[in-house]
């Protein structure tokens, strides 16, 4: 489902280029669970910001379901965005006015979807993160966990192909992270690509296929499982 | 995206914060307010002014010696040949002109009038029996001029208030006699007190036969014929039908000028109606400052919900959305502070309605859907830079909490 073919992107600061990705060519397969680690700077996020058509590379192409997405204008983009591609953040970015079903609501809303329509598809994702009861809770009346699993909720409500973690565990305690991870998982068992992003080696682990990243390259790509479907360039 | 959900949502943002919102529709509100109570002011007087003048009468047709219009023949031409004066006899034939409904000639002079021992200064009116309707004047005692041939100077007199009360106080002045220059007069009338109008207080006039004026002025030739038409449709014919008589009453001569009161009017309307416009161009200035206002604030938002409108992009929407989103705060910022602004300026309007009874104070409606539409326009206009911004973020970057 996506092809990476030498991707490169930097990052001028200054008078100095900073390289975050050099050259780098992945396959990865529609159904996949992926993990990505490396040291920080390594270019983790901005790999996975390219991926979400957040970014654009200086140069390579980006393939998604066949289709060349590199040079996409803003709305395409957004287009792609919306129908194919959910992000879970390592902060969440709940809108903090907004309840827990306003949040998870916001994608169908900017999709167009009618309201009422919109509101049983929200009561159903709630109920699949197991938050009905906090429907009309503010972020700030929810833990680091709930915050998590409505991020994920509100991912997930345009049943995209392709979902992007960036250390979704990374601001939750031990416990917290892996009921968030079990239900990731659980996503991906449902077809779900999965592609996360993490420090944790214990939840590294979990996933089907590990990319090791750094300073800018994949260093490493394994499959300890037969299921995985990638393949080194 | 909807219309509805991007109001629903600019709305949800506003109302987050209220003292901000609110702080700034209030300056929007004095904006339109200001605008809204200018023109009414302006407005009032236009409308005050233009009823006075109607009071006295619009089928009213001033005549007057010399041309002051300069088309056709050149004013040098003009000055160069003996412009024949208006005579009594002119003011007569004017008089039996078909649509003419009365006509009176006038003398206008400075004499000095006094009783006894008491004098002093008054303005001399020479005119006649029919110049009392047609300026609308109210007689307090006694009769006016007399009717009869113009040409007879009957030592009469009636007098303004002021003049009766400084040369009689408290005692009969019916009857009595005063001293005009070197003649003497009988008093036969008082006017009503009624003060200004058109240039002369009534009250401080004495009106004698005209032909008892042109004796005292020592002059064959008349100020002005007043001439009232029978209608008011009937004015422009009667302006035609004038200027022909004297011309041909002149050997041919155009020489004379008709001043309708229609025209005079027409001048007043317009330099009061720009008067107006001015001032509501002023007051929209402070739609302009407003306007600043919300560019400021929403700068300053787009700077603190950065990462808000990077989850927007990366949630899918476009940079049109964004861009929308933000207008749309704006747009309900300017029609909060509009329609506050219409309740605020209506308020004042109606206050000063009641402090000054005598103008008739209502804003009009194109200076209220005029502030309302400056309101929209300028909200949106200054509020496109911080759209323009926040639809520009960097998603990745905004997300990235750096
Ligand atoms: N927007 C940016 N501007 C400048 N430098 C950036 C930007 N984004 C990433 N970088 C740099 O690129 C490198 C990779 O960053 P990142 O992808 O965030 O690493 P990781 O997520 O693996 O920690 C780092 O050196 C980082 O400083
Ligand atoms: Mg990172």
């Amino acid at each position: 489902m996506i092809e990476l073919d030498r991707i490169s992107r930097g990052f001028q600061v200054g008078d100095q280029l900073v390289q975050a990705l050099r050259e780098v060519s992945l396959a990865i397969n529609a159904g996949e669970f992926v993990s990505i680690m490396g040291p920080s700077g390594s270019g983790k996020s901005t790999l996975l910001n390219l991926l979400g058509l957040l970014d654009r590379p200086n140069s390579g192409i980006y393939r998604l379901d066949g289709a060349d997405v590199t040079g996409l204008d803003d709305a395409a983009a957004a287009t792609v965005r919306r129908e194919k591609i959910g992000f879970v953040f390592q902060f969440f970015h709940l809108v903090p006015r907004l309840t827990a079903a306003g949040n998870v609501a916001l994608p169908l809303l900017l999709a167009g979807m009618a309201p009422s329509e919109r509101k049983a598809k929200v009561a159903r994702l709630l109920a699949d993160v197991g938050l009905s009861a906090r429907a009309e809770h503010l972020p700030s009346q929810l833990s680091g966990g709930q915050l998590q699993r409505i991020a994920i909720a509100r991912a997930m409500s345009m049943n995209p192909a392709l979902l992007l973690a960036d250390e979704p565990t990374g601001n939750l305690d031990r416990a917290t992270g892996r009921e968030v991870l079990a239900l990731l998982e659980d996503l991906n068992r449902r077809g779900t690509t999965l592609i996360l992003v993490t420090h944790d080696q214990e939840i590294g682990a979990r996933a089907k296929r590990h990319i090791a990243m750094e300073d800018g390259r994949v260093v490493g790509d394994t499959h300890p499982s037969p299921a995985g479907g990638g393949e080194m360039p | 995206m909807t219309l509805a959900d991007t109001v629903s949502l600019a709305w949800g943002s506003l109302a987050h914060q209220p003292r901000r919102t609110l702080l700034i529709a209030l300056a929007m509100s004095i904006g339109v307010g200001a605008v809204v109570v200018l023109t009414a002011l302006g407005e009032g007087s236009r409308r005050y002014v233009l009823e006075q003048f109607a009071s006295l009468g619009t089928h009213l047709l001033i005549v007057l010696p010399g041309r002051a219009e300069t088309t056709g023949a050149s004013p040098g031409v003009l000055s160069g040949q003996t412009t024949r004066d208006l005579t009594l006899a002119d003011a007569d034939a004017v008089t039996r002109l078909r649509g003419v409904a009365r006509a009176a000639p006038l003398n206008v002079g400075v004499a000095q009038v006094s009783r006894g021992g008491l004098s002093r200064e008054a303005v001399l009116l020479g005119s006649t029996a029919d110049m009392l309707e047609i300026r609308h004047m109210r007689l307090g005692q006694g009769r006016y001029l007399p009717a009869g041939p113009s040409d007879q100077a009957t030592p009469v007199c009636v007098l303004g208030e002021s003049i009766r009360a400084e040369l009689f106080g408290a005692g009969n002045a019916l009857g009595e006699w005063v001293r005009i220059g070197d003649r003497r007069f009988r008093v036969i009338g008082i006017l009503a007190t009624q003060g200004q109008q058109m240039g002369f207080n009534t009250d401080e006039t004495v009106a004698i036969p005209v032909a008892a004026a042109q004796q005292l002025f020592n002059t064959e030739s008349l100020f002005r014929i007043l001439v009232e038409a029978r209608s008011r449709a009937a004015v422009p014919a009667v302006k035609e039908s004038v200027l022909a008589l004297l011309k041909a009453r002149h050997d041919g001569e155009a020489d004379v000028t008709v001043i309708t009161q229609d025209a005079v009017l027409a001048t007043f309307d317009r330099i009061l109606t720009a008067l107006t416009l001015a001032v509501a161009g002023i007051a929209a200035i402070s739609l302009g400052v407003a306007g600043v206002l919300i560019m400021n604030v929403m700068l300053v938002s787009v700077a603190q919900r950065r990462s808000e409108i990077g989850l927007l992009k990366a949630l899918g929407a476009p940079a049109a959305s964004v861009r929308r989103l933000f207008l749309a705060e704006a747009g309900l910022i300017a029609v909060l502070g509009a329609v506050g602004g219409l309740i605020l300026g209506l308020a004042a309007s109606f206050v000063l309605g009641r402090l000054y009874p005598a103008l008739p104070i209502a804003p009009p409606l194109w200076a209220m859907a005029a502030a309302v539409a400056t309101a929209l326009v300028a909200a949106l206009l200054f509020a496109w830079l911080p759209a323009r911004r926040a639809a520009k973020l960097d998603a990745a970057l905004a997300l990235a909490r750096r």
